[in-house]
C-alpha cells in the first residue's frame, strides 16, 4: 500500500475478487494493454484497449492525456491495468498514467492468461465511455532522464537497478548497477511476490527504503516498470524509472562495463 | 473466498525431504556478517562450500549453487522449481553435472539463500554438495531396470545419502569424498571414486545374501588412481560399517596440509593397498563392536510401478522423422518386459528453464514411475516408458528441443564448465563439447555402430572434472605458445575406460583447440582404415594402447605421426581464428583464479 496525498490508500496491485466487484459497480476503468487483435477476441468485461505499442509510438504527455480522457478517465477515476506479459507491459502504461499525475492506478495481480485459465469471465464486446477531463500535473520525481541518472548514479544514497536477465547484465551494464532480473519479482501465479518476500530479497541485497532507487531495463522501461511497482509494493518510497533505459544509454555512447574473462554465454542452452 | 482448487498434479512425491528450511535464513545471515567483515574469508568460504555454493570465475560477487540429487532421483515439481529458480536467480538455464547434481551458475551470492529456501519447498538441498564432505551419493540411472544387475542398488544409495547428510562424521574431512553405486560393471564408475559399489549376491549354506563388491581409493584428478576391491563380498549389513570405517580412517590419516594430495586415493597410494585394506577391515570390526546404538541403514525397497499408467500409444499422428535414429541410440530396453529407459541428451549438460518445464510434464506423462533420473554423462534418464509410447515421447521431446540423437554414443561428449564459470579453467571445454556434438550429429556419426561404445570427454584444465582420463578420446585444456602469441590447446589422451577393464587414458600429444575436431576425425579415419572384423573404435584403441595391435597402427607413437601435421601453429596473420578459443573472438590468454574443489 502506498499513501497518497489524499489520504487514500491505493494498492499497487488488485486481486481478481476486488476487480470483479469494482467492475460490477462500474467504479473502475480497466485498461487492457495487449495487441488490438488479442483484445478483440476477448478481454476482461468493460475493459478498454490501449496497446503498449500504441502508447510507445508517441508517449508525449499531451497525447497520452487525450487517450486517457477518451477512455472516460478523470482525476478521480480508479484505473486497473493488465496484460498477458507477466505485468511488465501493464506496468509501463500504469507508470505513464502516474507520471501524468493520475494517482489512482493499480495493476491486476495476475496475467490475463491466468485470469482466463482460472475460469473468470471474459467478453468480446468493445466498450466505449464518454470522454472526461483530466488535469495534467507531471510528476518528475518518478522519472529518471539520462542527465539525471548521470548526475545521481554515483551518489551514495542511490541504487541503480538493472532488471534485464543475468546474461545480458553480465555482458554489459551501466557502471555501478546491480542486477535483479525481472523474473525475480514474480511468484508462481502472481505478477509480484508478496511484500514480505520482496522486502527480504531487497534486504538480502542490502537495498534499503531510505535509498533512492532508479530502475532500468533494455529499451522502453517495461521490465524496469514492473520493478518500479515491485519496489512500490514493498514500501520503498523513492523510486524512479529510467524510462529510456539501456538502449538510450548505449546509443549515447555512455560508459558500459562488462564481466570480463568468462564465457558465461556458453552455459546457456539456448 | 476463492473456491478454486487445483488437483494435485503429481501422483508421485519424493520419499525423502533432504532440506532444512532454517539453513536458508542461516546462510543469508552469514553472508551479511561476511560482507560486514565480521567473518574472515576462510571461515566464510568453508561455510559457503558446505552449503553447496561454489566460487565463480574471477569474481566474489557470484556463486554457483550445486543442488544435490541423491541417486539422481528428481521429481517433476522439483524440476519445475529449479526452472523458476534459474530464471529468478541464475541465467535461465541449469546444468546437469557428471555427478548427477544440477547446478545453477552466476547466482549473486546474496541470492543463494533464496535458492536454498526455494529448494527446501520441494525437499531439495545443496548442503554438502561442495567442500570437504561426502558429496552427492551417485547411483546408476539404470539401477532397478538394468538387465545385468543382481539387485536394485538405489535404496542403498539413498539410505547412505540419508545417513551421511549433515552427519558430524563428515563435516570437516581432509578433502571431499565420493560414493558411487552402480547397477553393473558396464554402467558404473566404481573404480574411479573413493568408494564404488556394485551389487552382488551369493548363497551361503542355503541362505541367499545380498551384498556389494566395494572398491576403494580410486578417483580422477590431477593424478588419477584406479580403485581396489576391498574383499570378495561385503554383505549388505556391513555396508554402513564399511562406509563409516573408511570415512574414519580418512578423517584420521588423510593429508590436511597438502591441498594437492589430500584426496583419499593419495593416502591409499602412499600407505600401499594392503596396509590400507587391513586398516579398513580392523576399523570396521571396531565400528561394528563399538557403536553405542545399533545404527542401520534404513533401506526401503523401491516398489516397482504397480499399475503403470498406460497411455494410448497411437495418437493418429505420423511418426516424426528421426524417430528410429533417436530410438536406436537414446533408449535402453529394460529388464521389465515392454519398458524402456530413455536418455535425454543435453548439450554439455545445459537445459533451459522452459525445457525443464517441458521435461517435468513429459516425466508425468510418459514415465510409469513418475520421475526422472539425472545420469552420469550430463544427461537425464526417463525410465519406465512403455514401448508403444516411444514415438509419441520422441515427438514431445522434439517439440521441446530435447530430442538430440546419439545419447548413448560417442556423439555425446562430456565437457566440464571450463571458462564459462570455473576459476581453474584454462579453456572453454564446455563450448568445445557442444561444437563436437553438433558436428557429430550433422555428420550422422551417432549412427555409426563402430563408434557406439566410445566416448569423448573434455576438461578445461588438468583437474579431470570432464573425466577426460576415462574417455576413449580425452582432452584437457592448457595454453600453447607460438612466439609471443598464445593459443588454446588440449592434451589428448586415448584408451581410457571405466568399465570392468578400467584404465586411464594414455597421453598422445597436445592438439590446438581449433584442431581438436580434425584430430578426432583423423583417429576415426585411421581406425576405419585399419580395423579388423568385430573391432569398434574402443576395442581397437584398447589394443593400440595395450600393445596388442594387429593393424598398421602399432602404438600411440603411430597415432602421433598421423596427428603431427595438426599441431603446427599458423602465423597470426594467416589464421587469426586459431588463436581464439571457442566462444571468443579475441586472442587467447590464460587466466585462472583459486580453485575450491574440482567437480
Amino acid at each position: 500500500m502506498r499513501r497518497l496525498s489524499k489520504e487514500k490508500m491505493i494498492s499497487t496491485t488488485v486481486d481478481a475478487d476486488l476487480l470483479r466487484s469494482e467492475i460490477r459497480d462500474n467504479s473502475v476503468r480497466v485498461i487492457d494493454v495487449r495487441r488490438a487483435e488479442d483484445y478483440k477476441k476477448d478481454h476482461i468485461p468493460k475493459s478498454v484497449n490501449l496497446p503498449l505499442a500504441d502508447l510507445l509510438s508517441d508517449d508525449d504527455p499531451q497525447r497520452v492525456l487525450k487517450i486517457a480522457q477518451s477512455f472516460g478517465i478523470d482525476d478521480e477515476t480508479p484505473v486497473v491495468v493488465y496484460d498477458d506479459t507477466f505485468g511488465a507491459l501493464a506496468s509501463r502504461v500504469a507508470w505513464t498514467l502516474q507520471y501524468l499525475g493520475h494517482s489512482d492506478v493499480s495493476l491486476l495481480d495476475m496475467t490475463y492468461g491466468k485470469w482466463k485459465s482460472t475460469g473468470l469471465e471474459t467478453d468480446a464486446k468493445e466498450q466505449s465511455f464518454g470522454p472526461k477531463t483530466h488535469s495534467l500535473r507531471l510528476r518528475p520525481e518518478i522519472l529518471a532522464t539520462v542527465d539525471y541518472l548521470e548526475k545521481a548514479k554515483d551518489s551514495k544514497n542511490v541504487v541503480l537497478l538493472d532488471n534485464r536477465e543475468r546474461l545480458n547484465f553480465l555482458e554489459q551494464h551501466i557502471p555501478g548497477a546491480v542486477n535483479i532480473p525481472y523474473r525475480t519479482l514474480a511468484s508462481e501465479d502472481k505478477i509480484l511476490r508478496t511484500k514480505d518476500e520482496l522486502r527480504r530479497l531487497l534486504k538480502n541485497r542490502g537495498i534499503n527504503e531510505d535509498s533512492e532507487i532508479i530502475t532500468y531495463c533494455g529499451s522502453v522501461g517495461t521490465l524496469s516498470g514492473l520493478a518500479y511497482y515491485a519496489l512500490k509494493s514493498a514500501d520503498y518510497p523513492n523510486v524512479k524509472l529510467y524510462v529510456r533505459s539501456f538502449k538510450e544509454w548505449k546509443g549515447l555512447n555512455k560508459p558500459i562495463v562488462k564481466q570480463e574473462n568468462a564465457d558465461y554465454w556458453d552455459l546457456s542452452a539456448e | 473466498m476463492s473456491l478454486i482448487t487445483k488437483p494435485a498434479k503429481d501422483a508421485k512425491m519424493p520419499r525423502i525431504n533432504w532440506a532444512r528450511a532454517e539453513e536458508a535464513e542461516n546462510f543469508a545471515k552469514t553472508v551479511k556478517l561476511f560482507r560486514q567483515g565480521k567473518i574472515d574469508p576462510d571461515s566464510f568460504r568453508r561455510f559457503r562450500l558446505q552449503h553447496g555454493a561454489y566460487g565463480t570465475r574471477m569474481t566474489d560477487d557470484y556463486a554457483m549453487v550445486r543442488i544435490k540429487i541423491p541417486a539422481g532421483e528428481i521429481y517433476p515439481h522439483q524440476i519445475e522449481k529449479i526452472a523458476s529458480l534459474s530464471e529468478a536467480f541464475s541465467i535461465g538455464s541449469a546444468h546437469v553435472s557428471t555427478r548427477q547434481n544440477i547446478q545453477l551458475h552466476w547466482v549473486v551470492l546474496e541470492d543463494v539463500s533464496e535458492i536454498i529456501r526455494g529448494l527446501a519447498e520441494v525437499g531439495l538441498t545443496p548442503r554438502e554438495a561442495c567442500g570437504n564432505s561426502v558429496r552427492n551419493v551417485m547411483c546408476s540411472p539404470l539401477a532397478g531396470v538394468c538387465d545385468e544387475e543382481e539387485f536394485d542398488a538405489t535404496p542403498y544409495a539413498v539410505a547412505t545419502a540419508k545417513f551421511l547428510l549433515r552427519n558430524p562424521l563428515n563435516q570437516a574431512l581432509p578433502r571431499k569424498f565420493k560414493f558411487n553405486f552402480t547397477c553393473c560393471e558396464k554402467h558404473g564408475l566404481v573404480r574411479m571414486t573413493d568408494v564404488g559399489l556394485i551389487p552382488q549376491t551369493r548363497t551361503v549354506g542355503g541362505n541367499f545374501q545380498r551384498g556389494f563388491r566395494v572398491f576403494l581409493g580410486g578417483g580422477l584428478g590431477n593424478k588419477s588412481f584406479v580403485g581396489h576391491q576391498l574383499e570378495d563380498f561385503t554383505p549388505e549389513e556391513d555396508l554402513l560399517y564399511t562406509s563409516i570405517a573408511v570415512l574414519r580412517i580418512f578423517d584420521r590419516l588423510g593429508d590436511r596440509k597438502n591441498m594437492a594430495r589430500n584426496r583419499m586415493r593419495y593416502l591409499v597410494d602412499q600407505m600401499g593397498w594392503e596396509q590400507f585394506q587391513n586398516l579398513v577391515l580392523k576399523e570396521r570390526a571396531i565400528v561394528r563392536a563399538t557403536q553405542s546404538v545399533v545404527v542401520k541403514l534404513s533401506v526401503e525397497p523401491v516398489p516397482a510401478p504397480a499399475a503403470p499408467l498406460r497411455i494410448s500409444g497411437f495418437d493418429g499422428k505420423a511418426i516424426p522423422d528421426g524417430f528410429s535414429r533417436w530410438r536406436k541410440n537414446n533408449t535402453y530396453k529394460q529388464k521389465q518386459d515392454g519398458y524402456y529407459s530413455t536418455s535425454i541428451t543435453l548439450e554439455a549438460g545445459d537445459i533451459t528453464s522452459s525445457q525443464l518445464r517441458a521435461l517435468a510434464d513429459i516425466c508425468r506423462e510418459f514415465s510409469a514411475e513418475g520421475y526422472g533420473r539425472t545420469g552420469f554423462v550430463q544427461d537425464v534418464v526417463l525410465r519406465w516408458v512403455h514401448e508403444s509410447d516411444l514415438a509419441r515421447l520422441y515427438s514431445r521431446l522434439l517439440e521441446a528441443g530435447l530430442a538430440n540423437p546419439g545419447s548413448l554414443t560417442m556423439a555425446h561428449p562430456v565437457g566440464c564448465s571450463g571458462t564459462t564459470s570455473c576459476n581453474l579453467a584454462l579453456t572453454n571445454s564446455h563450448r568445445l563439447a557442444k561444437e563436437i556434438q553438433r558436428k557429430f550429429i550433422e555428420l550422422n556419426l551417432d549412427e555409426d555402430d563402430d563408434l557406439r561404445d566410445s566416448t569423448i570427454k573434455i576438461s578445461g584444465c588438468p583437474n579431470s572434472c570432464g573425466q577426460h582420463e576415462i574417455a576413449t578420446i580425452g582432452f584437457y585444456g592448457g595454453g600453447g605458445r607460438n612466439g609471443k602469441d598464445m593459443y588454446p590447446i588440449y592434451q589428448m589422451s586415448v584408451g581410457g575406460r571405466a568399465d570392468g577393464e578400467t584404465m586411464l587414458g594414455v597421453n598422445v600429444m597436445r592438439i590446438p583447440a581449433k584442431r581438436v575436431m580434425p584430430a578426432i576425425a583423423k583417429v576415426i579415419e585411421a581406425f576405419k582404415a585399419n580395423k579388423k572384423q568385430g573391432d569398434t573404435l574402443k576395442s581397437w584403441i584398447h589394443k593400440v594402447v595395450t600393445g596388442h595391435s594387429d593393424s598398421q597402427i602399432k602404438s600411440v607413437d603411430d597415432l602421433k605421426k598421423i596427428l603431427l601435421p595438426l599441431t603446427q601453429a599458423p602465423s597470426v596473420t594467416d589464421d587469426k581464428d586459431f588463436y581464439a578459443d571457442y566462444g571468443s573472438d579475441s586472442s587467447y590468454h590464460t587466466k585462472t583464479g583459486k580453485g575450491e574443489c574440482a567437480a
